[in-house]
């Protein structure tokens, strides 16, 4: 696989960047990128360009595809045709830039590591092959753990800590690695309101400093207030740009309501139909 | 008395492979344990058998090199077929193990049967339970003094020579890449994007798995093998919660079943009279005990420390559910609860007043009984014996009842006002967390049945 990858993506430096409508400063470019799973396509065809430094939702109905983009950009699941560049570059090439923090589901929590040694494998790309984990980057993965509120649950067994805190884990962990560009899938998934506050300022402190940060999102209510940017998803991209051009009724309908307009549709002119014959 | 027979000549060596067999699988079994790999350690130290007989067959020589590049091989070739057979047939893993394992075994047992190299004893009977015995030392020294030469050296079988490289190596590769493995176990995606492949520290790991395996084998066989593969690591899980200090306890653990298993199979059967039993056989045992006292008595995850934990937990709910009772009973007998007189008649047990309905002694499970209760909360001076035979609280008795009471109608009032639940509905409820430690420390005055908040 790596051989090919490798030739895949010196390929499409090429093809990329002569392509007018992607430009090399966006931290992310997707071009005709489709995913299939067992052969049944679960995106179609998305091209998109994120902006630099914004925080980015990706919003749409469940099975709508959105942790498969995510995930396809980062190559953890194979895509089926497509392009996908982060500055301009291949995932390989950048990949000490791009941060990803999975949902929490995504491992066993009853592994016996504590708090602090799940941050610090945020930082083992910094540390190298063989080398123990040194007092500067533990003390760097405190400082994280301190950026979230759970500096006081260090060394605890990551079993012993509530969902939120366990969500909060990972975002140090992300925070640690001390990327550009974040991809995010779900961190707002069933968190307690303290939880949600601190992913909220820490996005927002990202932001400030630079930051990219894509986010898949769940809750249409605060789309608006935690995000400048949004891509509505649909196994397709619906609509893509700035939350307030963007995230309109009519879009949201078209991304969420689909199938429902055809079958009210379809009732409406029965009931026509009956009312033409009555 | 069970004597311990240790002869020099005949145990040194066998207990020395038997020990540095189960040190070598106990360590690298921490890795399988915790990736849900545990039947890998199975399916491998099954399939290595046909990659040492075509080893063989292929180059007509024993010498450790060619068999370990067999065994390596056939490793890697179980893990690339069991990743096959899931991916294709959409198998789960287990599934996927099983059947890659018993049709390599089944091929190996074959290969040995057709091609005739019985004589070079690889046969199935030994790959079970190894031979032990063979590695016995004729020419031994009688005292330990002597062992101490040079000679000494000379006489080291040649399988324990080669447990002892393999022993040194699986300790020095998990040690080297501790961090590697810990973070391929935990997050294997995280650990690619941070530069350290996953599958290549999987098939690194499967390849020292079946290295330690193909060495283990000819002297102790593969029953030692999978059960050190798995038992040691398991036992150390549930001893610790840092992944560091399994590993060390792996280790001690798997030394400790060796020198034990060996021991116990020559030294329990004497003492009842019986011939000595396999030795892998009693070591893996040993080990399957350990874990067994670990699953009952470890100090954090054991199924005694639940117990207690829960024994403790009913008897304090118990006894708050008593105080909290004579703190509501003095409050309807007056409304003035400091100035509370026994009851004229004698009542052997305080019966709850009818005004809190639903307020009984539940008999929680784990002995938190009414009636020791009542003899704990005597104890401890919360309560004494009224005149009359009944129980009344003690100042520090009902300081603690009224922080209790506090706390149950601070709850109700809660349920009602903020959870909007109906006040016949929240006693239940309220129940359960007024045994929770903290409550505010201002708040509203009276319970939602208008009784006054203490």
């Amino acid at each position: 696989m790596t051989a090919a990858t490798r030739q895949a993506s010196t390929t499409t430096a090429a093809t990329l960047a002569a392509r007018p409508e992607h430009s090399p400063e966006s931290p992310l470019s997707i071009h005709a990128m489709t995913v299939a799973y067992h052969r049944k396509p679960v995106l179609w065809d998305v091209d998109y360009d994120a902006p630099s430094n914004q925080l980015i939702a990706i919003v749409g109905p469940n099975g709508a595809g959105k942790s498969t983009l995510i995930k396809a950009c980062l190559g953890l699941v194979p895509r089926a045709s497509g392009q996908v560049e982060f500055w301009g570059l291949s995932y390989r090439q950048a990949r000490s830039r791009i941060g990803y923090v999975p949902q929490r589901e995504s491992v066993d929590w009853d592994f016996p590591v504590s708090a602090l040694d799940v941050v610090c494998m945020g930082r083992y790309r910094m540390i190298g092959w063989c080398r123990p984990v040194s007092r500067r980057h533990r003390q760097a993965a405190l400082a994280c753990l301190d950026r979230v509120g759970m500096r006081d649950y260090a060394h605890r067994q990551i079993s012993q800590l509530s969902g939120g805190q366990q969500q909060r884990v990972f975002l140090a962990r992300a925070l640690a690695q001390e990327a550009d560009l974040y991809f995010m899938d779900e961190p707002f998934a069933g968190v307690d309101a303290a939880t949600e506050r601190a992913i909220v300022d820490v996005l927002r402190d990202l932001r400030e400093t630079g930051k990219t940060v894509v986010v898949v999102h769940h809750d249409l209510q605060t789309v608006p207030e935690y995000f400048d940017h949004v891509i509505l998803l649909n196994m397709r991209v619906v609509a893509a740009g700035p939350v307030e051009a963007v995230f309109t009724n009519d879009n949201l309908h078209k991304t969420y309501g689909g199938r429902l307009t055809l079958l009210s549709e379809a009732a409406e002119a029965i009931a026509r139909a009956a009312k033409g014959e009555g | 008395m069970i004597s311990i027979p240790f002869n020099i000549g005949l145990d040194l060596f066998p207990m020395l492979a038997a020990v540095l067999a189960a040190a070598s699988c106990g360590v690298l079994g921490n890795f399988l344990v915790l990736r849900r790999l545990s039947l890998m350690g199975d399916a491998i130290s099954h399939s290595v058998l046909p990659g040492l007989v075509i080893a063989f067959l292929l180059t007509q020589a024993r010498s450790p090199v060619v068999m370990f590049g067999g065994a390596a091989l056939a490793g890697v070739a179980t893990v690339v077929l069991v990743e096959l057979v899931k991916k294709l047939g959409r198998v789960e893993p287990g599934a996927a193990m099983g059947v890659v394992f018993s049709l390599l075994f089944a091929l190996g047992v074959l290969l040995i049967e057709q091609a005739a190299v019985r004589h070079v004893d690889l046969d199935a009977d030994c790959v079970l339970h190894g031979q032990l015995e063979t590695l016995a030392w004729y020419s031994a020294p009688a005292t330990w003094g002597e062992l101490v030469s040079w000679q000494t050296l000379d006489a080291v079988p040649r399988q324990v020579v080669v447990l002892a490289v393999t022993c040194a190596l699986a300790i020095a590769f998990v040690v080297v890449l501790f961090k590697e493995l810990r973070i391929a176990a935990f997050d294997p995606g995280l650990a690619t994007a941070q530069g350290y492949s996953a599958t290549l520290l999987h098939y690194l790991l499967m390849v020292f798995v079946a290295a330690a395996t193909v060495a283990a084998f000819e002297a102790v066989g593969s029953i030692l093998v999978i059960a050190m593969l798995i038992c040691p690591a398991a036992t150390a899980r549930l001893l610790t919660d840092r992944l560091r200090t399994q590993v060390v306890l792996s280790v001690v653990l798997a030394v400790m079943s060796g020198v034990g298993g060996y021991i116990a199979a020559s030294a329990v059967p004497a003492a009842l009279g019986k011939d000595s039993v396999n030795a892998a056989g009693s070591i893996a045992l040993v080990a399957g005990l350990l874990l067994v006292v670990a699953i009952v008595a470890s100090p954090s995850h054991g199924l005694v420390t639940k117990m207690l934990r829960q024994r403790a937990l009913s008897r304090r709910v118990a006894l708050d559910d008593l105080i909290a009772a004579l703190y509501r009973a003095a409050e309807v007998g007056t409304s003035d609860p400091t100035r509370q007189q026994p009851q004229p008649q004698p009542r052997p047990q305080p019966r709850p007043q009818p005004r809190p309905p639903t307020q009984t002694f539940r008999t929680p499970r784990g002995g938190g009984t009414p009636r020791r209760a009542a003899r704990l909360a005597v104890r401890r001076g919360l309560v004494r014996q009224g005149d009359g035979g009944g129980l009344i609280l003690t100042e520090s008795g009902r300081e603690l009842a009224a922080a209790l009471v506090r706390r149950h109608r601070l709850w109700e009032r809660y349920l009602v006002d903020r959870a909007g639940l109906p006040p016949d509905h929240v006693h239940e409820t309220a129940e359960l967390l007024e045994h929770l430690k903290p409550s505010p420390a201002d708040g509203p005055t009276t319970d939602p049945h208008g009784r006054p908040i203490p």
